[in-house]
């Protein structure tokens, strides 16, 4: 191996200074959270304790944590679900020439941009002049959605910008209907793909705030919880919070990843599955 | 899809019926686009529209009227609040712009052509892309302990011996606010870059160098030029997530500063539905023009 030149050393220098301004703040948040009793939002530590974490769990200290938990979760996994199958089916429907299908890919780019208070504010509106009530399950699921489906859909994008039709058209000369050429062949080659889409969905919705905010109703999903203790609650409780929460976004980004790594892995040893039949 | 029509011959055995049931390839691709029509038709489409109209309506202290008025818009471009906060907004943009666009540059550039094998390159770039996966609140929220006025920044300069009083500037300030910016999104600059520079083919930096050109030269005159759709992306999404921004703004500038979505979560807040639309149906045509601007420089379909 040829030697790294000095740029090398400079550029790793910046990056890890880039990787500590990424994650310094978060470390600092979940230290703080084991502050002592009397500690306050900053350092120093006055000793240490699981005190604020005992007080998450006492729910009448800190509001509904544990019921807008529930709902993120819950939410979290509509729209993961609902992303990924909306995804890879418009994903299929791009590959073939139809006619609305410029208007939709730029209908798709401004789901992307617009600013998020926008598709809040209209969706909310549209439910109070129709009579409707707000519910993080029908107008904060749909508003979260204009989020997420831009993310899956340009992943199906470069997805399927990659693929090798050649596949297809093997399945198809070996007499496989049209949904057989999907399901046995189509969907297993990008399944990794779908892991990704399902990762964006799931995080994109759980932490989603801005495109929830006017849409979750009276129930709050667990960013608008988090939110409003930002202006009443001054103590390390909310770092606990903090560092709960993203401890569980850690654990599912982990099990997403796992995933991919152990297909990407039981693919590379099983190499091809030709001649082992599918039925 | 077509393929298949072109081609029935290559399929001879199978039955003849089963071909006949098929349906036009047109047919099938609107039927795998509709749920996706549905949902953006729905929840995209609709409210835009309702906000247009709305944005025409009037407005008492607790309730809304349908009309057809000119009211909202007049009162908004006469206001001089109105041009203050949209020049803030593009202060923030601009300047979130450069930071990111520096920091991502570079970051993209170690990963693509520093790091030599594809599992490090790998693990480094999920390693960018985490924070991106947990919450904006709690990443803003975590920049309290270190630049409040008895945090982390102010004790370690004074321990230094750089001041001698904490700086009441690092939070709740523009300062704070640019900052947060550039934490949330730089990602969004180097991921697309990082893609872009990924499938630069490595022969033209060599062909570069043994042309006489020196590091620097490359850099400036193959890859950057190289790499413009992938920072066309990222300036893409900054400026928009940026430009429509309200909650970093408030929460970072302990609501001190404003930019337009702060203008329209106010009126919000006061139940002026309509002053808040006719405010986001400018915000929306504002940023519709900045992106606008910028596809004329990519074309997203092709980089994807």
């Amino acid at each position: 191996m040829e030697r790294r030149p000095r740029s090398f050393y400079i550029l790793a220098a910046f990056f890890a200074l880039f990787i500590l301004f990424l994650y310094g703040p978060t470390i600092t948040i979940a230290i703080l959270s084991f502050q002592g009793p009397q500690g306050g939002l900053t350092f120093p530590m006055q000793g240490t304790s699981l005190h604020w974490f005992r007080d998450l769990f006492q729910e009448q200290a800190v509001g509904d944590i544990w019921g807008s938990f529930r709902r993120s979760f819950v939410l979290g996994l509509m729209v993961m679900v609902t992303t990924v199958v909306v995804s890879v089916s418009g994903g299929l429907a791009f590959r073939k020439r139809f006619a609305g299908s410029a208007v939709l890919f730029y209908l798709i780019i401004t789901s992307l941009v617009i600013p998020s208070i926008l598709v809040s504010l209209g969706v909310g509106l549209i439910f109070s002049q129709a009579g409707l009530k707000v519910h993080w399950a029908s107008s904060g699921f749909g508003s979260q959605l204009t989020w997420t489906l831009p993310f899956g859909l340009l992943i199906m994008f470069a997805v399927f910008n990659r693929f090798d039709k050649s596949f297809e058209e093997a399945a198809r000369d070996q007499g496989a209907t049209a949904w057989q050429t999907i399901r046995h062949v189509v969907l297993p080659i990008i399944a990794p793909s779908l892991i990704g889409v399902a990762l964006f969905g799931f995080t994109l919705s759980y932490d989603e705030f801005a495109r929830t905010l006017l849409t979750a109703g009276s129930y709050n999903t667990l960013p608008l919880e988090i939110f409003g203790m930002t202006t009443n609650v001054t103590t390390p409780v909310i770092f606990a919070l903090g560092t709960l929460t993203t401890a569980f976004s850690l654990i599912v980004i982990g099990a997403f990843l796992l995933t991919v790594w152990l297909m990407g892995r039981r693919r590379a040893r099983q190499g091809s599955d030709a001649g082992k039949g599918m039925v | 899809m077509t393929a298949e029509t072109d081609t029935p011959t290559a399929s001879s055995a199978a039955p003849a019926a089963r071909a006949g049931r098929r349906l036009p390839a047109a047919m099938v691709a609107w039927f795998q686009a509709a749920p996706l029509a549905l949902v953006l038709g729905a929840f995209l489409v609709l409210p835009i529209i309702m906000i247009v109209i709305v944005s025409f309506w009037g407005a008492t202290e607790y309730s809304i009227y349908p009309a057809f008025q000119f009211d909202n818009y007049e009162f908004l471009f006469s206001s001089p609040v109105t041009y203050k906060v949209f020049f803030n907004t593009f202060k923030y943009a601009l300047i979130t712009w450069a930071a990111t666009l520096l920091i991502g540059f570079t970051v993209a550039y170690f990963l693509a052509f520093h790091v030599r094998s594809l599992t490090w390159q790998i693990a480094l770039f999920l390693l960018c892309t985490i924070p991106f996966w947990t919450s904006n609140i709690i990443r803003m929220i975590s920049w309290i302990p270190f630049l409040g006025r008895n945090g982390i920044a102010n004790s370690t300069l004074i321990s230094w011996g750089v001041i001698d009083e904490p700086l009441e500037w690092l939070l709740f300030s523009d300062f704070s606010v640019i900052l947060a910016f550039v934490h949330l999104y730089t990602l969004f600059m180097v991921v697309p870059i990082f893609n872009t520079m990924m499938r630069i083919d490595r022969s033209l930096i060599e062909a570069s160098y043994d042309a006489g050109a020196t590091g620097w030269q490359t850099l400036w005159h193959v890859i950057v030029p190289l790499t413009k759709p992938g920072i066309m992306i990222g300036t893409i999404f900054v400026i928009t997530l940026v430009m429509g921004d309200f909650i970093t703004v408030r929460f970072m500038s302990g609501s001190q500063s404003a930019n337009v979505g702060r203008l329209i979560s106010n009126d919000i807040g006061l139940l002026q539905y309509p002053s808040a639309a006719a405010t986001a149906v400018v915000l929306l045509v504002t940023v519709l023009l900045v992106i606008g601007i910028l596809l004329r420089f990519v074309d997203i379909r092709k980089e994807l």
